[in-house]
């Protein structure tokens, strides 16, 4: 067994053993979808929405939403502590390296993720009639582009924060604006033009609408893919360079 | 005292700055196969500094360090095959169990110690079912020693070691210790307890202010100190030193807690006391002791103190 999937796979251990982050990465979605598309006028289809209901604007929100939770909140509490542990730098003097382990982390984060995806797709599918993405390759596709901007948000609130706290601060915080231009309060299709053209340039905002594109069947907007990947790039290539291992 | 067959490890003028603090300035020392070898010195000296890029962990600023014929700094992987460490404070994830952490780490090197072998060897046996928090503290010292022998390492950096643990505890580990040099792995260990350094090194290398001041047996270093001897007492009322420290006899003047000590030759405890009955000061609690290696080192420490200039700030947390 290779130091990385040994690394992921104690990672999976330590995450079932602290309910709360499974929770928030995997139970609270469902929840969510289950109490949203219990409220009969949730599941209407509605002309302002664009011919879909309520309930189907909301699953891309629910997913990005744990997404969110799990990346730009809980990831950089995570590194924090591993940093101020020492764990990184008792690492750093073995032929495995401390990289490895954030790497270790990311994986563990993106298979929770498309867990919880194919969980809450499955469920609005059959308990609420929600169809599943009209253009399966580019849905998905943008799902992957979404985790990877999170986890790269993610790693540079890790890197640039001095301390796991300030780290879990500062990801709770900006998980407020994130979760705004994602359209968790105002629906981004009813969202006021001027806020959805803010919003297209953070990474949910982007994210949301390319996921709601490629739900409808269409290839999304270049434009939505190519916010996410600048984000993705700056943002990783800016945390890697600045990161602390101690 | 070991065989010295050869060097293991050299450090050679060693130098590393932080900004405009210097905390390493020139370190150098060689430790040899199968050698207990100390790196003692006052908090701040630049002994983490000197292991850390030892270690691979700090790139040097000046000199050599080859390990094995590696240089830490441009043959990192190499370097982690053949040395083990154990860091000052370093720790796990507190959910992770004992026998998963050495079953994890186990897969970080090619041809690792049995994991059975390292809980019985380090008497964590009872415990390899049980979570990173809920171990003690000599449990969890432990536990890291075990992780840094377990790629069967040639020299095992062990730092500040016994640092939290009660008597029993560092009994104990000094066990251990040397039961690591009987598996034939050479120890650099760093420590600030004269006493652990008397009982296991075989060499010790006194750093103050980022140099070497001193480097020989702690047998050597003692030995230095001559015939000398210590007077330690307490007085009721303040004492102004330089009562004491002008007699031809003492060499050295300290308060400490309990009272004050005062080193110098066989004639100091009669000097001492003339002068204190002179001057209508009774002495307490009066102890007279040969100089230990707690005493030598602190001479050298004095010494240097005095015939250094620069200032130098603690760099670490």
């Amino acid at each position: 067994m290779t130091a990385l999937v040994a690394l992921t796979r104690n990672e999976f251990r330590l995450l079932r053993r602290e309910p709360l982050y499974l929770f928030w990465g995997l139970v609270f979605p469902v929840i969510l979808l289950v109490v949203l598309g219990s409220i009969p006028g949730f599941r209407e289809v509605n002309a302002e929405l664009g011919g879909v209901s309520l309930i189907a604007t909301y699953t891309p929100v629910i997913i990005v939403l744990s997404m969110a939770f799990t990346s730009v909140a809980g990831l950089p509490t995570v590194v924090g502590t591993y940093r101020e542990r020492l764990i990184l730098k008792r690492l750093a003097t073995t032929p495995v390296g401390s990289a490895r382990l954030l790497t270790a982390l990311m994986v563990q984060n993106l298979v929770t993720t498309l867990g919880m995806t194919v969980l809450v797709l499955l469920v609005a599918r059959l308990a609420f009639g929600v169809a599943l993405p009209g253009a399966p390759l580019a849905w998905g596709l943008t799902l992957v582009l979404v985790a990877g901007a999170l986890l790269s948000v993610g790693l540079a609130i890790a890197a640039l924060s001095p301390t796991g706290k300030v780290a879990s601060a500062v990801g709770n915080i900006l998980f407020f604006p994130l979760m705004f231009f994602a359209g968790l309060w105002i629906p981004l299709p009813v969202m006021p033009e001027l806020l959805r053209r803010i919003g297209e340039l953070t990474p949910l905002g982007a994210g949301v609408e390319a996921l709601q594109e490629a739900a409808a069947g269409q290839w999304p907007e270049l434009g939505h893919l190519a916010v996410l990947v600048a984000y993705i790039v700056v943002l990783s290539v800016g945390a890697v360079r600045v990161f602390r291992w101690t | 005292m070991a065989i010295r067959d050869k060097a293991i490890l050299e450090v050679t003028n060693l130098r590393k700055t932080y900004g405009s603090t210097v905390a390493v300035d020139d370190v150098s020392f060689s430790v040899e196969e199968g050698e207990i070898f100390g790196v003692l010195g006052p908090n701040g000296a630049g002994k983490t500094t000197t292991v850390e890029c030892v270690e691979g962990l700090r790139r040097r600023d000046g000199g050599e360090i080859r390990i094995l014929g590696h240089d830490p700094d441009r043959d990192h992987a190499a370097l982690t095959r053949v040395v083990g460490v154990q860091l000052q404070e370093s720790g796990l994830q507190d959910r992770i169990r004992v026998r998963e952490a050495l079953d994890l780490f186990a897969t970080f090197y090619a041809d690792p110690v049995p994991a059975e072998e390292l809980l019985e060897e380090l008497q964590l046996a009872e415990v390899a079912g049980t979570a990173y928090a809920k171990l003690s503290g000599g449990q969890k010292q432990r536990l890291s020693i075990a992780l840094a022998l377990l790629g069967r390492p040639r020299v095992a950096v062990l730092d500040e070691l016994t640092t939290g643990l009660d008597p029993v505890g560092r009994r104990d580990t000094w066990a251990l210790v040397e039961r690591i040099r009987e598996r034939g792995v050479a120890v650099l260990l760093v420590t600030h307890f004269m006493e652990e350094a008397e009982r296991l090194c075989d060499r010790v290398a006194v750093i103050d202010h980022g140099r070497v001041v001193a480097l020989d047996s702690p047998g050597g270093l003692t030995g230095r100190m001559g015939g000398e001897q210590v007077l330690r007492f307490r007085v009721a009322e303040p004492l102004d030193q330089r009562l004491l420290t002008g007699l031809p006899e003492v060499r050295d003047v300290r308060s400490a807690e309990s009272g004050y000590v005062v080193t110098g030759t066989n004639q100091v405890a009669q000097s001492v006391l003339a002068t204190l009955t002179g001057a209508g000061i009774v002495a307490l609690d009066l102890r007279l002791d040969r100089a230990s290696l707690d005493d030598a080192f602190v001479a050298l420490v004095r010494e240097d103190e005095i015939t250094t200039t620069t200032s130098h700030e603690e760099i670490y947390s």
